[in-house]
């Protein structure tokens, strides 16, 4: 294994000490990953958009600031990253993987944009996802699918797949995500990743293209649960700017990781869900999940079993307030100020253009959506349909505060199944809709929730995800059993989940070609 | 300018109420209208299928919904929140138009507004 290579296998922490001991530079660190992304990516399509000479600079200025004399800018300076493409930076293009904005070079940075270059992380470019992020495999992207790193035929969940699928395939060692309804949990768990979301309004959504303003919320994605949190503390925090941003300080993660990892987690009181798991879950993602349970228990947990009956309506709960706030928020796509426009060729009204932009720039499911949401919105149905579902809200809320009285934390399994191929629930949306199922009901409540590999699912040796939960910025409770979770899953196994993976087919892709 | 008149009145079907009406081509047709969505003619068809399914689905959410509960709009309660009257810099005129899809003048280029129904 070469020099290169070893440093793609690092975790994060590792590259970070790496560099600030001058084992590395952090230019060697970034083309490491670039020189993989150009080896890899042509059958993984990761990214969207690789932006090497930007980040040669980024890492050539962390080199520079050290050879300088100055501390590192943050505990992750010179470590690469790569960016979900709905995530704005100046300069670079971002699309949210939809036609309509193909070519928008992005005229601000993004509050987190600005976070991680001033933490002196390293962004190597844009990921893929589905378009404006609604989807939970990736497919929906107008650029094309990801490959899933354990079986490139299969979806590496979504709608973060490239940025899951750009840890798992050792093409860098941090990733930005977004969550709506599980988008960045369930790639985590098909993907056998670490992907955290945050309390709503945790980290500022300043910047992020916006598909449902009450649940969009984006966090850290990473290989280790330690990573997840430099990272999560890196890039959470206050933000005049976003106006539903929590303005309390950042919960020290990193710390309850670490306190996991060396105190344990005897004694804290774990809830399973009972409306998470049975009809509808594949049996190895359950017995993945039993055995989970059974670690946590031998790690001195105290078990208890919770009943959230509302649970039951969360799917649809959601599946009437996200298309109505994203029928709302992609109504601002009107080919007017920036984006595609179509059509003007001095004889269509300005109405026309806009009608024939939006259809030939969104795609099948934003459409779907566009229509669910202006049904549900509208006056006739309004009631029967928005109406009882923000209703639900409340009663899903209530569930969780329940549950909260009786444990520290919930926990299910990420998602119902493993990864499914790519292409077999495409044309059923309903069917790809309950993907979300275990994941929603936190979206809906504003909680912090994360994913972490629960080991590879026995009928189908593809990668499962535990899922814990914690009240709102009650982050370290979650983190400190994420920690203590992954650490003696780890030594059980005798290895990390990632360390077993297949290597992919490597092409000798010339640089250029590795961008889009 | 707002693409989704959202309080536009969506023409019902069939009876309200917690059972949804069956989605007709027509409806999909009207609601792409209301969207501003140019939707083929050889679409409808699949689109009135698939959202009629997804309604029916969702229709759920109106068995527990019950008068008495207070609907929650966002998951964290909100407050107004202000901030302090000052200028900060914004994008130049250069830097808002780089991105127009036409640009005349230092403005925005629109197609033709006048002669529209509205």
């Amino acid at each position: 294994m070469s020099l290169n290579e070893d440093l793609t296998r690092m975790s994060a922490v590792e590259l970070a000490h790496a560099v600030q001991t001058g084992e590395a530079s952090a230019v060697e660190v970034a083309t490491a990953h670039l020189d993989r992304i150009a080896a890899v990516d042509g059958a993984v399509h990761a990214f969207l958009h690789v932006d090497r000479e930007g980040a040669l600079a980024q890492a050539a200025a962390v080199d520079a600031a050290r050879a300088a004399g100055n501390p590192p800018a943050s505990p992750l300076a010179g470590v690469p990253l790569a960016l979900k493409d709905i995530v704005v930076q100046k300069g670079v293009p971002t699309t949210a993987a939809s036609k309509i904005l193909e070519g928008w070079i992005p005229p601000y940075d993004a509050t987190i944009t600005t976070k991680l270059k001033e933490a002196g992380i390293v962004i190597l470019g844009k990921t893929n996802l589905d378009e404006f992020a609604m989807g939970s495999s990736t497919e929906n992207s107008a650029y094309g699918p990801t490959g899933n790193p354990w079986d490139l035929t299969r979806i590496p969940g979504g709608s973060g797949g490239g940025s899951a699928a750009a840890l798992a395939a050792f093409e860098a060692p941090l990733a930005i995500g977004t969550d709506t309804g599980g988008s960045i949990r369930q790639p985590a768990a098909v993907t056998g990743t670490v992907g955290a979301k945050p309390t709503y309004g945790g980290v500022s959504r300043y910047g992020l293209i916006a598909l449902a303003s009450s649940l969009d919320q984006a966090g850290p994605c990473a290989r280790t649960v330690l990573d997840a949190a430099l990272l999560h503390e890196a890039i959470a925090g206050h933000d005049p700017r976003d106006s539903t941003s929590i303005p309390e300080p950042v919960p020290a993660v990193v710390q309850a990781v670490r306190r996991g990892q060396g105190d344990g987690i005897k004694g804290m009181r774990i809830g399973v869900v009972t409306q998470l798991g049975g009809e509808g879950y594949q049996p190895g993602v359950l017995d993945s999940f039993r055995a989970a349970v059974a670690q946590l228990a031998a790690l001195g947990a105290e078990i208890v079993e919770v009943s959230c009956p509302h649970f039951e309506y969360a799917l649809a709960a959601y599946y009437l307030i996200q298309p109505s706030e994203c029928s709302s928020n992609l109504a601002r796509f009107d080919a007017m100020r920036y984006g595609l426009r179509v059509g003007d060729d001095g004889n269509h009204s300005a109405e026309e253009v806009m009608v024939a932009t939006r259809g030939a720039g969104f795609g099948a499911e934003a459409k779907r959506r566009i229509m669910l949401g202006t049904y549900a919105l509208s006056a006739g149905y309004y009631d029967a349909y928005y109406g009882s579902a923000q209703k639900v809200r409340t009663l899903i809320k209530r569930d969780f505060e329940g549950a909260f009285g009786a444990a520290d934390v919930l926990i299910s399994p990420t998602t119902p199944v493993t990864a499914f191929k790519i292409g077999e629930k495409v044309d059923d949306p309903m069917a790809m809709y309950l993907n979300d199922l275990a994941t929603i009901p936190a979206s809906l409540a504003g909680i912090p929730a994360m994913s972490v590999p629960s080991g590879l699912a026995a009928d189908t040796s593809l990668p499962a995800g535990l899922q814990i939960m914690a009240p709102a910025l009650g982050e370290q409770a979650m983190y400190r059993v994420a920690g203590a979770y992954e650490q003696a899953r780890n030594a059980a196994a005798g290895f990390a989940l990632l360390d077993r993976i297949a290597a992919l087919p490597t092409a000798a892709v010339p640089t250029a070609a590795a961008g889009r | 300018m707002s693409a989704v008149p959202s309080t536009e009145q969506v023409e019902p079907t069939g009876p309200g109420g917690t059972e949804h009406p069956t989605v007709s081509r027509e409806d999909v047709a009207h609601l792409a209208h209301l969207a501003r969505l140019a939707v083929a003619d050889e679409e409808l068809d699949r689109y009135a299928e698939q959202l009629d399914v997804i309604l029916h689905s969702v229709a759920a959410v109106a068995a527990v919904a019950a008068d008495d509960i207070e609907p929650t709009s966002h998951a964290v309660p909100l407050i107004n929140v202000y901030r302090e009257d000052v200028v900060r810099p914004g994008l130049t005129p250069e830097e808002a138009l780089a991105m127009a899809p036409a640009a005349d003048a230092g403005r925005f280029r629109v197609p033709q507004i006048l002669g529209e129904e509205q």
